[in-house]
């Protein structure tokens, strides 16, 4: 309705003209015969008639010759909304787990994403899951996008930066499960995920080489991994991580993490991760939708004070996966992870995958998992899950 | 204890100061601009001449809808003076994170270094009633393939001229000067395109992705299907067969593919319906051939003439 303000102006200027063309004509001394008044508020009446058409037609030809430029289309209204989106992620399991099991069905998770510009300053990302153990929230944090010095900085409830695969949220992850590392070493699905403050920002570096330090602070809590029993029990985590392209198709990106916080013995017991990830990416531009190749390896070493002495253990996973053509992705895991609390046991396990997706927005996953717990309990299951995605369809970290 | 003080204190300086330090100068006072795309990072070049430095993140071959926010493109978009972007949803599968981690406030949306071209450009498709993600990938601001319409070009390239002025001033003749220019020849090469495609409009074509509305409609074509039953959905055998049918009782001989997308199931189709493919490249540098803004519809007005003529 671009047209409208002119005209209601219009019609208000000629309310508001009447009683001051009357006032003036009434005013002393008026050289002007008697019905002078009378013509010259008709001939005002006139001219503001004939303004009223002019500026119709000058609205309207132009309006007929151009196209209607930019595209903001009936989701104007909705313009200052959040985006608003909903991931879904459905399991079934068959086989047989006594070790860990899960359930037979399960709606593991609905994650709620509510994400917008906050102001010129800062943007805010919501994600609310909804799950058999209740409503959590996954991840609430404020990034402010205007600090000097190119630093970037987060506030709130974060997924901490160590490795790759504690950053991932479930409907994004490659799998059905989290590795065994994860599970192990790195407080399973919860994984690092705390109250705090991250900064982080690229650094000065060679060539092409991508070089960027993050730096964290949180509360302290962390499931079983790190427990704050005082104010001041903070954790932290550090990561750095490097990229480069090695071609315009292939690339290598290898990081290194560092975690410290106080554990569930007390305040005078920390845990202590390191951390190293890398990945190597294959994804021809210009095939890049029906092919892409994806090896990624994670260590994990983890230093925990406990009595009667302390626990080191490590365990990694090495990942493939390919993208056969539009629809299917074939892929494959190996896990070996020791015991956090008790470094002596160790779990070994190898998955096989396949992923097809209808769409963009959803897709349905198969894994063969086989498990050997602690060196003698096997379980063998295979996985379901189909996850899907309703409304915005926000993108993925790299 | 105060000497630890001390020492922590200058640490802490020497960190800001090094972080200060490795603020981006402009090198020989250009502006720096990245386009999301090649095809905008040409109509920069045209404009900004050698006033400004350009990079683009997506390559001429590549889908704009899938590129991956690899961070080596943060290495560029940290330094840029400006960003500039298609708009309407194209690039939101990898822009915006990339946007938010450069640490670059000039670039944030709404901000003075973003530029969404689409709001110079006129939209197609732009719904009038409910959509939903079962019509397929659909953009529900309007198609956002609008520069394959060359007077969207010169649309987006006077909005660009306007922002490279205000960012600076005081190369504006230069930047009015080189959209004259680009005014000038674009005029001469659509009288040259309109010419070639004159005997062939009102022609029914069939292509893969919804992805030219806007240059069909420049050039008086028609698009009577497409091979993807919805946009971003792979084609189903039983959409093959209704799209071979459709085709054979319409005539249609000529089926338009972008280079990303698989040429196996357009080539069968053609071949059923005794058609052909042209590739078509929808965006500048998909080919050699096609480095500039100009050059991109000499190519495919040239490989869709000789089709046209082949195809008689």
């Amino acid at each position: 309705m671009p047209h409208a303000f002119p005209r209601a102006a219009l019609i208000l200027l000629l309310a508001a003209g009447l009683p001051v063309g009357v006032a003036r004509a009434q005013s002393p001394p008026a050289p002007q015969p008697a019905e002078d008044p009378q013509k010259a508020q008709e001939e005002r009446l006139r001219k503001l008639e004939e303004e009223v058409q002019a500026l119709k037609a000058a609205q309207a030809a132009p309006r007929a010759e151009a196209p209607p430029l930019g595209g903001a289309g009936g989701s104007a209204a909705k313009a200052l909304n959040p985006d608003i989106s909903l991931n879904g992620d459905f399991r079934g399991s068959v086989g047989r787990n006594d070790v860990r099991p899960v359930p037979g069905l399960e709606m593991h998770e609905a994650e709620l994403g509510l994400q917008s510009v906050i102001d010129p300053y800062s943007r805010g990302d919501v994600f609310l899951s909804f799950g058999d153990g209740g409503v959590s929230v996954e991840e609430a944090f404020v990034t402010l996008t205007a600090l000097p010095g190119e630093f970037v900085a987060r506030v709130g409830k974060l997924r901490a930066a160590f490795g790759k695969v504690n950053a991932t949220h479930n409907h994004a992850l490659p799998w059905t499960d989290r590795p065994l590392v994860t599970e192990n070493l790195v407080n399973g699905e919860d994984g690092i995920s705390d109250m705090g403050l991250s900064v982080s920002r690229i650094l000065p570096a060679p060539g092409d080489l991508f070089l960027e330090a993050t730096a964290q602070v949180f509360r302290g809590d962390s499931g079983d991994l790190f427990k704050s029993s005082r104010k001041n029990d903070l954790s932290f985590v550090g990561h750095l991580r490097g990229y480069e392209d090695l071609t315009e198709n292939t690339n290598l990106e290898l990081g290194y993490s560092y975690a410290q916080g106080h554990n569930d013995l007390g305040h005078d017991f920390l845990t202590k991760l390191h951390g190293v990830d890398v990945s190597l990416r294959w994804k021809p531009l210009r095939r890049s939708i029906y092919n892409s190749l994806l090896w990624r390896t994670e260590l994990v070493w983890s230093r925990r004070d406990q009595l009667p002495v302390q626990q080191r253990a490590f365990g990694f996973y090495s990942s493939l996966e390919y993208r056969l053509d539009q629809r299917w992705t074939l892929g494959g895991r190996y896990d070996w992870s020791e015991r956090a609390a008790q470094s002596s046991q160790l779990d070994r396990g190898a998955s096989a995958l396949l992923t097809y997706w209808m769409s963009e927005f959803s897709q349905v996953r198969g894994q063969y998992r086989f498990t050997r717990y602690d060196g003698h309990q096997d379980a063998s299951e295979l996985r379901l899950q189909l996850v899907f995605v309703l409304g915005a369809h926000g993108a993925h970290p790299f | 204890m105060k000497i630890q003080w001390q020492t922590r204190r200058s640490l802490v300086m020497a960190l800001l100061m090094a972080a200060f330090a490795a603020q981006p100068v402009l090198a020989d006072g250009k502006l720096n601009v990245v386009a999301a795309t090649t095809d905008l990072g040409s109509l920069v070049s045209e404009v900004g001449g050698d006033r400004v430095s350009v990079t683009a993140i997506a390559r001429g071959y590549q889908d704009p809808h899938f590129v991956e926010a690899k961070p080596s493109f943060l290495l560029n978009l940290r330094r840029a003076d400006l960003v500039v972007v298609v708009g309407l949803e194209l690039e939101i599968g990898w822009l915006p994170p990339l946007i938010t981690q450069s640490g670059n406030p000039k670039i944030q949306p709404a901000a003075p270094g973003y530029f969404d071209a689409s709001r110079f450009a006129e939209i197609l498709e732009i719904p009038t009633a409910q959509v939903s993600r079962a019509m397929g990938d659909v953009h529900p601001q309007g198609n956002p393939h609008y520069w394959l319409d060359p007077k969207n070009g010169l649309r987006v390239a006077t909005g660009l001229a306007q922002k490279l002025t205000q960012m600076s001033p005081g190369n504006a003749a230069y930047f009015q000067q080189r959209l004259e220019d680009f005014r000038r020849r674009l005029t001469d090469a659509e009288r040259r395109w309109d010419d070639a495609m004159k005997p062939y409009r009102g022609r029914k074509v069939v292509t893969y992705h919804q992805s030219w509305p806007n240059f069909v409609k420049r050039f008086g074509l028609q698009v009577v299907d497409y091979v993807e039953p919805r946009p971003g959905i792979p084609p189903s055998p039983a959409h093959v067969v209704e799209l071979i049918a459709l085709m054979k009782r319409q005539g249609v001989k000529l089926i338009l593919v972008e280079p990303y997308f698989d040429l196996k199931t357009p080539q069968s189709v053609a071949r059923e319906t005794g058609g052909q493919v042209v590739v078509l490249m929808p965006s500048v540098g998909g080919d050699k051939d096609t480095g500039d803004y100009i050059k991109l519809f000499d190519y495919d007005v040239n490989l869709l003439v000789r089709a046209f003529q082949q195809a008689k």
